[in-house]
């Protein structure tokens, strides 16, 4: 007797909707209490277009041909010694950044994936959700075992889970994400798989990557290249899913455009992070955050939303402002850092005469107008013996969390405030944006872990600096304060003196 | 309720974090020194609300911004101060509560003739 092959696409349908039926012991609203409660309506799930035909076996079989190219990648450049290639030991901050910052992030993807997974009552977005959730475990994985090669020679990198739950930095991208695992099925769907995987993520990974690419890493090189038709099926899941929920009601419309209103904008704030490692930190930069924002948001994201005003859906609020931001944040961003140097997980730097140059030619607008002064005044200072820190703690916006750094709309001298009152108390924002978002649901805001506020009430160890960076498990001396004078510069200069005798 | 949230009851379970309760006496005060773009950002610090105003500018801003080349010239009887959105002139011998400090006040202030480094708000 033979075993008569199926094709491809009954193959498919065995495999994944095949595998679904209407419960019986209990009422199917019981079974997925999560997707009704966001007020999405759906009539038909059995009209979701399956983005990607991928069953599990194959999705095996596919990832574990990537796995195998991009371990013996990683093998070959620790052999060969492939961090003393890179362009300049300042390049490591880069990872520390990603590592500390972004690799948890897909951790949480991950999480929140598999919630979505569980509670979407369609079974065609439900196999989506989870293969997109083993891709996000596999993405912090293969992340950890890149990066941890410069774990050997590099600090600041060994204690990166801990860090991400307290370092008052890093809780910005971590109450990006605990906001949108906090938030029904539905808005996490939108949240992650619409505003950040297919609007945003090229500013994202395109930056970390080329900057790889151009800095000598050619690890995270390939692991960049083992990501990408991950991010491919992502994007077509987010899109997807965006069209579907569209589609299905005209009542979800207005719910929809709030939560791509609001995680476009949480989106952007996170993204500064990026925007000034770009920048600043990148020491054979590719291109500047203002012409990525061009690319990638302005272009790309003109078109995609000229496409979905069919459904009666309009850009996000505050794309404007966001655009005319990216003149500024890069700037303002990479000075935070600066001046509370003690209290970072990584080393910085002024910019030297030649990169302030790229500065100028790449912002004529602001940067020698606004930023070469307060770059050349703390040249001046560090000089003099005097290099400049911030000893006191800043204010934070209570929504992003990022220190309130960021100017007025059209006033880069002037620092912008907002607030709103709740229940008799006041509360600081630093945009529209951020506010907006605080004002819609300020009950959930309210109990954000704010870092400044929780030292001021003794949960972070104590009130020094020392306390709080104990508490960090942040080693001072170490992995903090400027690249100059760190013993990743000694390293690196003891690297660059071996190359010189041995190529005597 | 606001919130989108499954249970009927989120409210009851809020946690305000910030209340002015969890900082030990204190209240949180914030202070921000206009066209010195070189502090990034306001600072925060917990302060007793009994605290006169005039300790409040001699022992936390003062020398909080004291690393500003600008901040040796400072004519202090001269500075304009905004409490909450208000322009105000504080009475530096009351407390910062019979100022009008509240918790999470935030107090701006302007020095006339200092614009920041070479005039450039930083
Ligand atoms: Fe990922
Ligand atoms: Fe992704
Ligand atoms: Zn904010």
């Amino acid at each position: 007797m033979s075993v008569k092959k199926l094709g491809l696409k009954q193959r498919y349908a065995h495999m994944t909707r095949g595998l679904d039926w209407e419960t019986t012991y209990q009422p199917m609203d019981k079974v997925f209490p999560y997707d009704s409660f966001e007020g999405i309506k759906i009539k038909d799930w059995s009209a979701w277009e399956d983005p990607f035909r991928l069953t599990m076996d194959s999705y095996w079989k596919f990832q574990a041909e990537k796995e195998r190219k991009l371990y013996a990648v990683i093998d070959a450049f620790a052999q060969n010694n492939g961090q003393t290639g890179i362009t300049d030991g300042r390049y490591a901050n880069v990872l520390k950044l990603f590592l500390t910052g972004i690799s948890p992030e897909e951790y949480q993807a991950h999480r929140g994936f598999a919630f979505a997974g569980r509670h979407l009552r369609g079974v065609g977005p439900r196999v989506a959700a989870q293969m997109q959730s083993l891709d996000e475990l596999r993405h912090i994985q293969t992340q950890i075992h890149t990066i941890s090669h410069y774990n050997k020679y590099f600090d600041g990198i060994g204690e990166f889970p801990h860090m991400h739950d307290r370092v008052w930095y890093l809780s910005v991208p971590k109450s990006f994400f605990d906001d949108a695992r906090s938030a029904g099925p539905f808005e996490f769907m939108i949240a992650i798989g619409f505003a950040f995987e297919y609007v945003l993520t090229n500013l994202l990974f395109v930056p970390f990557m080329s900057g790889a690419a151009y800095n000598g890493d050619m690890s995270t090189v390939t692991f960049g290249f083992s990501a990408q038709s991950d991010e491919s099926r992502h994007m077509t899941l987010g899109i997807e899913v965006i069209k579907f929920l569209l589609e299905q009601h005209p009542d979800n419309l207005p719910i929809v455009q709030k939560w791509v209103d609001k995680w476009f904008w949480r989106g952007h704030r996170v993204l500064g992070l990026v925007a000034m490692m770009m920048d600043y930190m990148l020491p054979k930069p590719v291109m500047s955050w203002k012409e990525a924002w061009q690319i990638y948001y302005t272009e790309a994201g003109g078109a995609l939303f000229q496409d979905l005003a069919r459904y009666g859906l309009r850009p996000p609020k505050y794309a404007d402002i966001a655009t005319a931001e990216a003149e500024h944040i890069s700037h303002q961003n990479w000075a935070i850092f600066y001046q509370y140097t003690h209290a970072a997980a990584f080393h910085t730097w002024a910019p030297d005469a030649k990169h302030m140059d790229w500065l100028s030619e790449k912002y004529p607008n602001t940067f020698d107008k606004y930023y070469r002064p307060r770059w050349e005044m703390w040249n001046q200072m560090a000089k003099e013996g005097k290099r400049f820190y911030n000893m006191a703690l800043p204010q934070l916006c209570q929504c992003c969390q990022i220190p309130m750094g960021y100017t007025e709309p059209g006033d880069p001298t002037t620092i912008c405030f907002r607030s709103s009152q709740y229940k008799g108390e006041t509360y600081h924002f630093c945009s529209d944006g951020c506010k907006d978002i605080f004002d819609a649901e300020p009950e959930k805001f309210v109990q954000s872990w704010l870092p400044v506020h929780q030292i001021f009430q003794g949960n972070c160890g104590g009130a020094t600096i020392p306390d709080v960076l104990n508490y960090y498990r942040l080693a001072n001396g170490a992995d903090n304060m400027d690249y100059v004078g760190s013993p990743d510069e000694k390293l690196w200069n003891e690297w660059q003196a071996d190359k010189l005798k041995t190529a005597v | 309720m606001s919130v989108t949230a499954i249970t009927p009851d989120y409210e009851t379970h809020i946690e305000f974090r910030d209340a002015e309760k969890n900082f030990h006496g204190n209240r949180v005060v914030y202070v921000h020194w206009e066209q010195h773009l070189s502090f990034c950002s306001a600072i925060a610090f917990p302060l007793p609300p009994a605290m006169p105003f005039g300790a409040f500018v001699e022992e936390v801003i003062k020398p909080h911004y004291s690393a500003h080349p600008d901040a040796a010239h400072v004519d202090w009887s001269k500075v304009v101060w905004m409490i909450d959105g208000e322009k105000k002139t504080p009475d530096f011998s009351k407390s910062l509560e019979d100022n009008g400090l509240h918790h999470k006040s935030l107090v701006r202030f302007w020095t006339p003739g200092f614009e920041g480094y070479k005039g450039s708000a930083s």
